[in-house]
């Protein structure tokens, strides 16, 4: 039996990612075993496979997953309210933006992971410290987002609503907020990258809470098949946390392409 | 077909050029408006001493080249427009601002394309305040009057341009305006689109006897659909020339290819060219004085 017309066209992505993915392992297993790849510095990926079981059972893995997963919910709240608010008030006011715009960006190439000391000193090695860290390292794609979607919001849709009359808060609830929406969500997904890289990041390098923990507890044992399957669960987090943004994307943004 | 011989009023610039006698009192009046940008030597007069009025289910056109300060009136009319001098009168009262009686249709694509087509529609009735089931019933009836029936859960993305215009005439109606505006709602479009869309315009003319002002560069367009032309200089924009089309109605666009159509275009042409040419003149030369040694 072959498949054809839309059961093709569904199937056929999905199939070919994760055709992909396991082509990818079995080059990296194949150079691993030719000792093109060295074993002590890479693991063959059946053996990291096969620690996923262990480190589920011994690690508490489920455990240290919903602590991550926990840590990034909190943060994306955070970024979504806090981010999102601040583009407003970015945009509402001239003044505010021409003197904070140019410190926005340039906050979001800073390595603000580095800043952990501060931040510990501040809320001590606590789930307080990863979520700050991970809100503040997201925070200037989203604003920075927020604002050029209002700020880009076509006068013409504006007259329409002016025609019509609308108040300050309609036009603001009914035109420039879903006219800004896509170019929102483009924030939120770099804010989300930079989000779960910090959690994973300051987890690993204050050696507390969730999968960055157990990643640097791993690593310091030399178990090293441990260490790739402890990051293949980071990797499943991410790709959770995607899902449900685009989820929510398609949902705020019906066919607007 | 038999169609009287076009009569052709010309009119001093600044003089106010009024609707037939027989079409009935004024709804609209625009008295000598005078609208300038910027101030000092730099300033621009756009528009200078325009004054005409539309009567109650009249169609008239604003036709002129371009830089001649046709949109500038339209956002003034409409109330979007800053300060200006003049007076704009509904039914003799003057307005300023935007004004419920005022329906505007723009010329760049404006429909929301977060929403769908009967969304689209019902959005100023759910301005209103109107309830979810009653919107979507009277928006029902104005996607019908466009032609879009069957297009109701589709979103502006999947219409072509011409099928999102007439969602914007139609939420346009929907708010049932006194006075419909429109300004160049079809310049995007092909020649062929653009005439059966006149089609739909003059319909929906013809059956709710909507008060129209069209804004336009197109002389087709405006002997198509118009009772009157009003034929702009180029900047500062006046008034030149009305043009009376005494064409019959129920039109469609095979009126297009009469004689006395032909007679229309060619005698608004007349007037235009002389505009038109003026105005590419001074283009040119503005262009030439900017790229001069200092």
């Amino acid at each position: 039996m072959t498949l054809s017309g839309p059961a093709f066209r569904r199937f056929a992505a999905p199939a070919l990612g994760l055709g992909t993915v396991i082509g990818a392992f079995a080059a990296v297993e194949g150079l691993i075993r030719a000792g093109v790849i060295n074993r002590f510095v890479v693991p063959l990926p059946s053996q990291v496979l096969a620690a996923i079981p262990r480190i589920v059972a011994e690690e508490s893995v489920p455990h240290r997953f919903w602590q991550t997963t926990q840590e990034a919910l909190a943060a994306s709240v955070l970024l979504v309210v806090v981010g999102i608010a601040l583009g407003m008030l970015m945009f509402r006011f001239r003044l505010l933006r021409r003197a904070c715009e140019t410190s926005v960006a340039a906050l979001a190439s800073a390595p603000i992971v580095l800043m952990y000391p501060l931040f510990l000193v501040i809320f001590g090695r606590s789930g307080t410290t990863i979520v700050m860290i991970a809100f503040v390292a997201g925070l200037p794609p989203v604003i920075l987002k927020t604002v050029e979607g209002l700020a880009g919001t076509r006068s013409v849709l504006l007259d329409v609503g002016h025609s019509f009359r609308l108040s300050k808060a309609q036009l603001f609830r009914k035109i420039l907020l879903p006219a800004a929406l896509p170019s929102i969500f483009v924030g939120l997904r770099v804010g989300l990258i930079f989000m779960l890289i910090n959690i994973v990041g300051v987890e690993f390098l204050i050696n507390f809470g969730g999968l960055g923990q157990l990643i640097n507890e791993l690593a310091e044992r030399y178990d090293l098949p441990g260490t790739y399957g402890a990051i293949l669960f980071v990797i499943l987090a991410s790709v959770l946390f995607f899902v449900v943004l685009e989820r929510a994307e398609q949902w705020l943004l019906p066919r607007t392409a | 077909m038999l169609v009287r011989s076009p009569v052709i009023a010309p009119q001093a610039p600044g003089t106010p050029t009024t609707p037939p006698a027989a079409a009935g009192a004024p709804i609209l009046t625009v008295a000598d408006i005078v609208k300038r940008f910027g101030e000092g030597q730099d300033s621009l007069l756009a528009v200078d001493g325009v004054s005409f009025s539309v009567a109650q289910g009249e169609f008239v056109s604003l036709i002129g080249p371009s830089g001649c300060g046709k949109s500038t009136l339209f956002n003034i009319i409409g109330g979007l427009a800053g300060s200006f001098e003049g007076r704009v009168a509904v039914d003799g009262q003057t307005v300023s601002g935007t004004h419920p009686a005022f329906g505007m249709v723009f010329q760049e694509e404006s429909t929301f394309p977060w929403r769908t087509v009967i969304d689209n529609v019902a959005f100023p009735l759910e301005i209103a305040g109107i309830g979810k089931r009653e919107r979507h019933e009277r928006a029902r009836h104005f996607v019908s009057l466009v032609g879009l029936d069957g297009f109701e859960r589709r979103y502006p993305a999947e219409l072509s341009g011409g099928m999102r215009q007439r969602v914007a005439i139609a939420r346009t109606l929907s708010s049932e305006p006194r006075i419909l505006l429109m300004d160049e709602p079809f310049a995007a479009l092909d020649e062929q689109t653009r005439l059966l869309l006149g089609d739909k315009v003059l319909q929906i003319h013809q059956q709710l006897r909507q008060t129209t002002l069209l804004i336009t560069h197109n002389i087709t367009e405006a002997v198509q659909l118009s009772d009157r032309v009003l034929v702009m200089t180029y900047r500062p924009g006046t008034l030149k020339r009305a043009v009376g089309i005494d064409l019959p109605r129920p039109r469609t666009s095979e009126v297009v290819g009469s004689d006395v159509f032909g007679h229309y275009v060619a005698q608004i042409w007349n007037d235009l060219r002389e505009e038109a040419s003026r105005g590419i003149r001074e283009d040119e030369s503005r262009t030439l004085r900017r790229g001069e040694p200092q």
